[in-house]
């Protein structure tokens, strides 16, 4: 009997740690879904006070928008694109610097790997956008090389851009992907290699035996996060190409945002907002099945 | 006979082993170079004048010692008002995620009760919710709340990811602790608001600090809400800040970049002096965007 007292009065104790975090995230977050919503529902809204009731008519007019579906087709190429990067870069890395080396020197090495991370989109942006120029280094290196025969227009260039565009997600994002495979590499037993040594197991046997497999579970959650968060990727996108040239790069996040901020038409932003959120959810219920095996 | 097979066999295995290990050094050395060169790139731009930012052959050094993009940033009010910003916002960011989050984290890591699993999938799932999508709900609801072109309201959007983050993170250092730790103290008459500040925090001291630069980091380097929720000069951060001077500047390069560089400064000292204790628990939480 007082233990079941005691366990009421620690479930109760438990709710009000809990409190205050799920109250403002309920709040911040119920809020914003209901409304954009809402105003996928209405035409003209926060421009006009009363804005008029629609229907589905905004969510017609986007999915018979040529526009809508170019900006979804570049959004799949840049996601896949930047995840596939994200996932060979790193993992290459990680292998790299978990090899067998002095551990100072793998402290260093992996720090400074990171540092693509630390930085804001904006500098990224320009770091590139300098690199990249006509009259950038990277010409200049290419060129040396004999690779190209005169300057490319890098980020100018409709056929180039979303290729550009990916070489710059794959360098900003591999670091997320090498520190979570790195951790997971050294997780993995040191007696799975010995054993598959003994069988008489070569580098590339013991990778596709020992660390895939081992590693499973840390690619696929990490692979699916890397996506949700790509796929609705404003910054980097809107710095460094702005969606353009023409619209090349256009992605549903930068498309949206236009909407909004350049047009100020918030019905529109609000319906594609809605889209996103709704491949955004599909993914992310994915997400959750797999974390739900580890809580 | 054998046994001068074997010690040749050892040796040659010997040198085999070295021979990997400084080709290893030699990739990592290279690859590294590579995966540096846009960051090496910017401070060797912010440090020329911008004549001579596309000069060809490019040039690492400048001809001379020239520091004027420097100089000018720091005499401009304009830019100590962006750093100014970003400090604030960051710092109030990262209190009321550490203060509100750790509570949350230790009832998620001591308690079971009716509920819990749910709770957690719906903090988990917080971060997963585009914030484009946030945005224009967002950008409607702040004007209606008088917060449009203030620090609070972007303060409150900040929440939407910081929380969940701090959350999640602090959870995971909590979860490391190990019980008996909690119920010793509870023994002693400890309150568990006691057993949290007295007995947890101070052995999840590292795991706070590494989770408070991340919580800074993460408000130091927002840019989608920041830039759509302001519209003064004096309200704009750091990034929103560089961007605009792409626009208003034209071709600065020396300028814009040694602003960048002064604005990445914080973060990546901060980041340095704590990464030794976060590297592992860093992917538990991922940093979005």
């Amino acid at each position: 009997m007082t233990r079941i007292i005691q366990g009421f009065r620690a479930q109760g104790t438990a709710y009000l740690f809990l409190l205050p975090c799920l109250v403002i995230l309920g709040a911040l977050l119920s809020v914003p879904l209901y409304k954009v919503v809402e105003y996928s529902l209405y035409d003209n809204v926060i421009v006009e006070r009363n804005p008029t009731f629609v229907g589905l008519q905004n969510y017609r007019d986007l999915l018979t928008d040529g526009a809508y579906w170019s900006a979804s087709l570049n959004t799949i190429l840049f996601t896949i694109g930047s995840v596939v990067g994200h996932i060979i870069v790193g993992t290459g890395l990680a292998l790299l610097v978990n090899s067998d080396i002095n551990r100072h020197a793998q402290t260093l090495f992996r720090s400074l790997l990171i540092l693509p991370w630390i930085f804001t989109a904006v500098v990224v942006a320009l770091n590139w956008q300098l690199l990249l120029n006509p009259f950038g280094v990277v010409n200049y290196a290419l060129g040396q090389l004999g690779l190209i025969d005169e300057p490319l227009d890098w980020l100018g260039d409709p056929a180039l851009a979303m290729w550009s565009l990916l070489v710059i997600s794959t360098w900003r994002g591999y670091p997320f992907i090498m520190v979570s495979f790195l951790s997971g590499l050294q997780s993995i037993p040191q007696e799975l290699y010995e054993a598959a040594e003994i069988d008489g197991a070569g580098f590339f046997a013991k990778f596709w035996h020992v660390t895939i497999p081992q590693l499973k579970p840390v690619i696929y959650g990490v692979a699916l996060l890397d996506l949700i968060w790509t796929f609705q990727l404003f910054p980097l996108v809107w710095l460094t190409t702005g969606g353009g040239p023409g619209r090349a790069t256009e992605v549903l996040s930068t498309m949206t945002f236009r909407f909004a901020f350049v047009d100020f038409e918030f019905s529109k932003a609000a319906t594609a907002a809605v889209s996103i959120l709704v491949i955004s959810a599909a993914f992310t219920i994915l997400y959750l099945r797999n974390e739900t095996r580890k809580i | 006979m054998t046994n001068a097979q074997n010690t040749h066999t050892t040796v040659n295995e010997e040198r085999q082993r070295l021979f990997r290990r400084v080709m290893v050094y030699v990739a990592l050395t290279v690859v590294t170079l590579i995966m540096a060169f846009p960051i090496i790139w910017m401070v060797s731009v912010s440090l020329k004048p911008t004549v001579e930012t596309f000069s060809l052959p490019p040039r690492l050094l400048p001809n001379s010692l020239y520091l004027d993009g420097y100089t000018r940033i720091f005499e401009n009010p304009q830019f100590r008002r962006f750093l100014l910003n970003s400090y604030l916002l960051g710092i109030v960011v990262t209190i009321l995620s550490l203060a509100i989050g750790t509570l949350a984290a230790f009832g998620f890591s001591r308690y079971r009760f009716f509920g819990d699993k749910a709770a957690k999938l719906f903090v988990i799932t917080t971060q997963m919710v585009p914030s484009i999508t946030l945005l224009i709900p967002f950008f409607g609801v702040i004007v209606w709340l008088r917060l449009y072109d203030t620090i609070w309201g972007l303060v409150l959007t900040y929440l939407t990811f910081a929380l969940p983050y701090a959350v999640i993170m602090m959870n995971g250092y909590l979860d490391t602790i190990p019980r008996d730790f909690d119920e010793a103290a509870t023994i002693d008459g400890c309150s568990p608001l006691g057993v949290l500040f007295r007995v947890l925090l101070p052995v999840a001291a590292p795991g706070l600090i590494s989770t408070a630069v991340y919580t800074f980091l993460l408000s130091w380097n927002e840019f989608l809400f920041a830039l759509a929720l302001t519209r003064s000069v004096e309200m704009r951060t750091v990034p929103v800040g560089i961007s605009m001077m792409v626009g208003e500047f034209g071709l600065k390069w020396d300028e814009m970049m040694a602003f960048s560089v002064i604005g990445s400064l914080p973060v990546l000292v901060l980041f340095m002096l704590v990464q030794r204790f976060v590297v592992s628990g860093l992917s538990a939480g991922g940093i979005k965007g």
